[in-house]
């Protein structure tokens, strides 16, 4: 099995924590948090993975030939029903954000020190 | 047995089931329908959880959903496990939904009609996250949980720093969700298990390589995040100082604290069966350091709140260590004593947060130096008692309930210097409560402090409805407070319950023992329950008792005063205290630098358990 997929899931991780850190706006602090998350559904469906596997339908499925895990996947969906619920409620903050204070910058909503 | 086991998936298909029909009908009901049907649901769910609680007493209940059971000792369908702990703070979450419903019936003038599905599928998120005996739906009770704790966190208001709180709990929390799937991942990629018995074998037949220690180091990260422990605690002050007192109620009552259990059942079952002694004894160390820098720093930065509600914030982060110090001794006692300490010390923050709702609303402002005795009026008595009756429960009162649990803890084999250091924060954040007390109702002290965050007392209050002039009439005051009042009740009166120390640790026994777990989960097969001895506190244990009463009054008066001991100690108590508060800038990026930090030292001290 190829390392190469979980580095792609390690480089996302770190790629949407540090626009998580660095983010000056409420849009793109949201889509960092879903490129974060994008890196659990590259692991789990990489975690399932068989070389030479086949889709998990055992209806029709060719004899020989090993099914790949479907645990993974069901998991990667419920993962991104998640991931939709959390990214709408972000999205619908940042437009009452802009609705009433006119800005998207945290920094400029910070009221709260200390 | 056979009708208590059908109560099992009740206790979520209740709430879940009643928030998607309010969500679909209350559009067109009257208003009193959708209160009435969610206060009904929440209180099924207690009267359920209690039943269940009694029930497990000796053997915990096995419930397969859809009735698929494991072939052969391989699961195949998800679980929930129904033990005497678990199912109690299942009842704690459902009690406290109850109160705040009722409270915030005649709470807000117009709550909008998905306020009561959220707070039902919020107790939904809650009561399966402490039963789910299944890694990743673990994990989806969490999220629910969490987004509809979100959601609720900024509901219906428009202030800038309600906003900013909101966002910061659901980033920060989302990290921490992330992190724990990922190790999830990590876990199953090298288990080939989501159940947390059929992990723990797996672990025990093949001792865990570094991914999976590096997966409970990242599943550990989402517990604590979530939890509020230092350095993952950022987000809980700001959150919890914006949500209306209904929902904070419900926020520092149970669903930050429920976290530290879920972890302590997870370790046990899942993970300690692969992890040998020496293992442990890392585990144990760092749990603790952790534990003890988040009852400590907690209650410093809460001493040094002038918002009333940040103060109950830090204090829940404060507890939340001492809870966590309990769990990480991995002995019965301070599990079963960190379970009745969560417990107790939960209904009484949740009294904490509705009274404080009365004394916003009554007098105008969140503020304790803005409000430096504005409340001396005959009308205030009783909010005051309330306030000195909570007060001193959260400085573990003997004989009362929080005492006991503390004592529970005190008296666990092992670390002698850990109970003077608990002693220490419980006394400081409930002086914290008795001071702020005094200063309202009595006008002691002074109005202005340097020490405390000091706002200006003509700016509006955040996360409240707007008052009017007039206050509040006596019959709202009286409904306002009923809930608050018979939460501090049950509080002080469950320490009374007869032998609850004795079945609180042979709970707690049972739970730590995870092969029988695994036989009842796997096999269906019921071991004899562990055998404990009864349980008293001990005379150490009433002196520590007695002296974090004692020490909270002393310390409530030092925080009145402190500025008469002169010019340095007031340099030095300034500059440490900016330096703290510089901290807690309120700025999510600096949060998750934190948590990446926080991570990655927790992922490296534990590389020593790599065999």
């Amino acid at each position: 099995m190829s390392v190469f997929p979980y580095l792609v899931a390690g480089v996302l991780f770190i790629a949407g924590l540090y626009g998580v850190v660095s983010s000056r706006n409420y849009i793109h602090l949201a889509v960092c948090l879903t490129v974060m998350q994008s890196s659990t559904y590259v692991a789990l469906i990489t975690v399932g993975y068989l070389t030479n596997g086949q889709a998990p339908i055992t209806k029709g499925a060719k004899p020989g030939k090993p099914l790949v895990d479907p645990v993974v996947q069901s998991l990667t969906l419920t993962d991104v029903v998640v991931s939709v619920a959390v990214l709408a409620l972000v999205l619908s903050l940042a437009l009452r954000a802009y609705r009433t204070h006119g800005t998207l910058d945290p920094d400029e909503m910070r009221e709260m020190r200390g | 047995m056979a009708e208590v086991t059908t109560l099992v998936p009740l206790l979520v298909v209740v709430p879940l089931a009643v928030a998607v029909l309010l969500t679909a009908t209350s559009h067109w009901l009257p208003a009193w329908v959708p209160d009435l049907a969610a206060i009904l649901a929440a209180a099924a769910v207690t009267a359920m959880s209690v039943v269940l609680v009694v029930a497990t007493r000796t053997h915990p209940i096995v419930y397969w959903f859809g009735g698929w059971r494991p072939v052969h000792g391989l699961p195949i369908g998800i679980t929930f496990i129904v033990e005497p702990l678990g199912a109690s703070l299942a009842a704690l979450a459902a009690l406290l939904t109850t109160a705040s419903l009722v409270f915030s019936w005649r709470y807000f003038e117009e709550v909008g009609h998905l306020y009561h599905a959220l707070v039902l599928a919020f107790l939904a998120g809650m009561v399966g996250f402490s039963l789910s005996g299944d890694l990743f739906n673990i994990f989806v009770w969490l999220e629910l949980m969490s987004v509809a704790a979100y959601a609720l966190c900024g509901y219906q208001v428009h202030q800038a720093a309600v906003i900013q709180g909101a966002v910061n709990f659901a980033i920060i929390n989302s990290l921490g969700t992330f992190t724990m799937l990922m190790g999830l991942a990590m876990v199953y990629a090298s288990t080939g298990q989501l159940n947390l018995s059929a992990i723990g074998h797996q672990l025990s037949a093949n001792p865990p390589g570094s991914a999976v220690v590096v997966g409970f180091s990242f599943i550990t990260v989402g517990f604590l995040t979530k939890a509020g422990a230092v350095p993952f605690h950022f987000w809980m002050s700001d959150a919890y100082a914006v949500a209306s007192a209904p929902v904070g109620a419900l926020f520092a009552g149970v669903m930050s604290d429920l976290a530290y259990h879920t972890f302590a059942r997870v370790y046990w079952d899942g993970f300690a069966p692969g992890f040998g002694v020496h293992a442990a004894a890392v585990i144990r160390g760092v749990l603790l350091a952790v534990a003890v820098l988040t009852a400590l720093l907690g209650a410093v930065m809460c001493a040094l709140q002038a918002d009333l509600k940040r103060q109950v914030a830090f204090l829940t982060i404060s507890h939340g260590g001492i809870f966590f110090a309990g769990i990480a001794l991995l002995t019965a006692r301070g599990l079963a004593g960190s379970t009745l300490y969560l417990i107790t010390d939960g209904l009484l923050k949740a009294a904490l947060f509705l009274s404080l709702a009365i004394v916003i609303k009554g007098l105008g402002s969140s503020d304790e130096l803005a409000l430096h005795g504005r409340g001396r009026q005959r009308s205030q008595v009783l909010p005051m008692a309330v306030f000195i009756t909570v007060g001193l429960g959260l400085a573990t009162l003997p004989p009362f309930g929080t005492f006991l649990s503390s004592a529970l803890i005190y008296d666990s084999p092992g670390y002698g210097w850990l109970p003077p250091i608990l002693v220490l924060a419980a006394a400081l954040t409930s002086a914290t409560v008795l001071r702020s007390t005094a200063r309202i109702y009595l006008g002691w002290g002074p109005a202005h402090d340097p020490l405390l965050t000091s706002r200006k007392p003509d700016e509006p209050e955040e996360g409240e409805p707007e008052e009017s002039e007039t206050g509040l009439g006596l019959r709202t005051r009286l409904w306002l407070l009923t809930p608050a009042l018979g939460l501090v009740l049950v509080a002080y009166g469950v320490a009374f319950t007869p032998s609850v120390a004795h079945e609180l640790v042979s709970a707690a026994a049972a739970l730590q023992h995870p092969q029988a777990t695994e036989q009842l989960v796997l096999h269906g097969q019921q071991s004899p329950p562990p055998v404990v001895g009864s349980y008293a506190p001990s005379a150490s244990a009433w002196a520590y008792g007695g002296s974090a009463a004692g020490g909270s009054l002393l310390l409530a008066a030092l925080g009145l005063w402190w500025r008469r001991l002169g010019r340095r100690v007031e340099g030095v108590a300034l500059v440490l205290a900016r330096g703290l508060k510089a901290v807690h800038d309120g700025s999510v990026g600096d949060y998750a630098v934190w948590f990446a930090a926080g991570t990655t030292v927790l992922a490296i001290a534990w590389t020593g358990l790599v065999r």
